[in-house]
């Protein structure tokens, strides 16, 4: 167990006394910046048009993007993500497309999951990005599995889960932190402490002094991280999946952070918590503290800043406009995919729908112009 | 061809399907190597190895939430529970994810296992040791359920299961692990899932049943026949999601009379799905309204555990409303 929190910059982008920036050519490090920047400008305009009804929900990232792209890019691309549902900006990183996105919020017939969940709740196999569910904590273990799965196969892979700082109190947690232990899985369990579980705040959770030190207890590596300085995380989640992959096993990764927006869309956070504290963390956000480091460092400037931001919002923009035109899928596909093929209660069922389908639209036809 | 018991069954079918396969493995509290509290996996971890068969933690939302990632990885993990009476803590993780991966991931990420867990009462085992879940498991959409009867059936439907690219419970009749023997072909075999069996032909009165039912629906029969000159057909469910509706109502057509019998507590049961499938099918082919003997609506006593099962008195009573109606 690592004492004290990781960090290599400096609020204003500055790097720590002591502190070696880790070795990312300067394409990579501007890759994540925009990658950073995307993230943040989708989220925010999501957010929007959930406001407009255009959308029925949405989960953001806000203030988290350097854990979440940070860890990602610590991994190589056969590595497994199994995401919470905040990771938008690890999907991003892999290559998940805009469109593919928007799709998926809308639920229409381009959507890779056919409209079966809410939004924020994408998949990509290719990507090897997991299926996300809501049940906080449930998808820990698959984690240990996966990572388990790796090491019995003598593969190198390792699988790396994302959670909140809510998800440690759940039972799931600590049978896959026990479970990791136990088998020396190749996991990286990666904890976004961004202190608040919707109103409950990180003290009510546990007692413990930090989430890290819960790793102790099963005998893996704990780290604490600042979640705001993305070269900290990239580095101490670098170093996780090197001992991983040299077969010593699971690292359990607290990256302090701070959730700036609402749990969702739903969620009015100025009922529960001091807008000062928000204000704070404002001021160690994670994105404009990488834009001062790459400024200084003489790789980005406020000129090609505000060209990406015109990209990026052009580039949201025609995915949402695109995806937007296309309508649901096939209500028959709603029958699919429960099992491997459609047993005949389910064809049953599916009789019983189109059959009421054609009804309805049959009388509408009826209607009177 | 030898004789022996369903536990030795199961126990077959693991070994053939490991030796085929070698992404199966057997994961649980007490499978490695001292072979399961029931020996249902012995002699496995000497023969394929650490690897292959271990020891868990003890926690079953650990074993399955660990299986799901395996499965995920493209492993065909086999984990046992130990008592099916100790599933619950897995519950989310059966219910929320494994079976609903393949749904709600449009097709792209599935979960193919299969989780073996002894189920059902008659060894003395108190509410803890007795319970027969299944409903739980055929109420949720994602899974299939299994529960065979005999050694034949046990071997075949196992194997039929870990080959299924579908999450599988699989509910093994623990009070039937030694007392059931019968000849079981050593080589492999497969019994296709979603069909049922007709144990016992008969024309004026269907029994549908399974698990350690079966046995005691056709010591009833044979009762009926003796002392009522009754002909009693007997149905053996063996898949019980997708069940197989078309046996049941090509014997219903032909007896116009149905009991069904489960161990499992009566209110919302599997029972009341089959009696009321069997009504929107064939209500003007029924002479009697449809009997259900099961378990009573209570916790698995211990002490009146021969009173809580349905038996063969029980049964006989209903065979004979039935005809009576």
């Amino acid at each position: 167990m690592s004492e004290g929190l990781v960090g290599i910059l400096d609020p204003d982008g500055k790097l720590l006394e002591g502190q070696k920036v880790p070795s990312i050519n300067r394409k990579d490090l501007l890759r994540l910046y925009r990658v950073m920047l995307l993230n943040r400008r989708v989220d925010e305009r999501m957010i929007t048009l959930q406001r407009q009804g255009r959308i029925g929900f949405y989960v953001g990232s806000l203030g988290e993007e350097a854990a979440i792209i940070g860890s990602a890019f610590a991994l190589k691309s056969k590595d497994w993500i199994i995401p919470c549902y905040r990771e938008l900006g690890a999907a991003l990183l892999r290559g998940f497309p805009l469109f593919d996105l928007c799709c998926q919020l809308f639920g229409n017939e381009q959507d890779a999951i056919k409209g079966r969940q809410m939004p924020n709740h994408y998949a990509s196999w290719k990507l090897r990005f997991g299926s996300i569910s809501s049940p906080v904590g449930n998808q820990i273990p698959h984690a240990t599995g996966i990572g388990l799965a790796a090491r019995l196969t003598g593969s190198k892979d390792v699988a790396l889960v994302y959670f909140g700082d809510g998800a440690t109190s759940e039972g799931d947690f600590h049978v896959a932190l026990n479970f990791a232990g136990v088998y020396k899985t190749s996991t990286i369990f990666f904890c976004r402490n961004n202190q608040w579980a919707i109103s409950v705040p990180r003290q009510f959770q546990t007692a413990s002094r930090t989430l890290a030190e819960k790793a102790a207890a099963y005998n893996i590596e704990g780290v604490q991280v600042d979640g705001n300085d993305i070269l900290a995380v990239y580095s101490v989640t670098r170093e996780a999946a090197d001992r991983a992959r040299r077969g010593e096993g699971a690292t359990l990764i607290e990256a302090v952070t701070y959730r700036q927006g609402g749990h969702s869309t739903s969620d009015d956070p100025r009922v529960y918590r001091d807008e000062k504290e928000v204000q704070e963390w404002i001021k160690k956000d994670p994105i404009s503290r990488f834009k001062s480091y790459l400024i200084n460092d003489g790789a980005w400037s406020e000129a090609e800043d505000a060209s990406l931001e015109e990209q990026i919002k052009d580039e949201i923009e025609v995915a949402l406009k695109k995806a937007e035109k296309i309508g649901p899928p096939s209500m028959d596909t709603m029958f699919e995919d429960v099992l491997d093929t459609v047993p005949w209660h389910l064809e049953e069922q599916r009789e019983e729908l189109r059959a009421s389908q054609d009804r309805d639209s049959a009388q509408q036809d009826r209607q009177p112009e | 061809m030898p004789t022996i018991n369903i536990v030795q069954a199961v126990n077959d079918a693991l070994r053939a399907e490991m030796k085929r396969d070698d992404r199966v493995v057997i994961m649980g509290e007490d499978v490695g190597k001292f072979g399961g509290v029931f020996r249902a996996t012995q002699g496995l971890f000497q023969e394929f190895g650490s690897d292959r068969v271990f020891d868990t933690p003890l926690a079953e939302a650990g074993i399955i939430g660990s299986a799901i990632g395996m499965a995920l990885y493209g492993m065909r993990p086999v984990p046992e529970i130990q008592f099916v009476d100790f599933i619950y803590p897995a519950f989310d993780q059966i219910v929320n994810e494994a079976a609903k991966m393949r749904y709600r991931s449009g097709g792209q990420f599935t979960c193919p296992m299969v989780i073996r867990a002894p189920s059902g009462g008659g060894i003395k085992g108190g509410h803890y040791h007795s319970q027969s879940p299944e409903t739980y498991f055929i109420h949720t959409a994602g899974l299939k359920v299994v529960m065979p009867s005999n050694p034949y059936d046990a071997k075949g439907l196992l194997i039929a299961s870990i080959r299924d690219d579908n999450p599988v419970i699989f509910l093994e009749p623990k009070s039937l692990y030694r007392a059931a023997r019968g000849e079981v072909p050593d080589e492999e075999y497969v019994i296709e899932l979603g069909k049922a069996k007709v144990v016992r032909a008969g024309e004026d009165i269907t029994v549908v049943t399974y698990g350690a039912m079966v046995r005691v629906a056709l010591e009833a029969a044979e009762t009926a026949e003796e002392e009522d000159q009754i002909s009693v057909e007997v149905i053996d469910m063996r898949t019980l999601l997708p069940f197989d509706i078309d046996t049941i109502i090509a014997s219903v057509k032909k007896t116009s009379r149905v009991v069904i019998v489960h161990e499992a507590p009566r209110t919302c049961g599997f029972g009341a799905e089959l009696s009321a499938s069997i009504g929107e099918r064939a209500l003007l082919h029924l002479q009697a309204p449809i009997f259900r003997v099961t378990g009573f609506d209570i916790p698995f006593p211990y002490t009146f555990e021969q009173d809580y099962l349905p038996n063969e008195t029980r049964i006989l009573k209903a065979l004979r409303d039935g005809m009576d109606f």
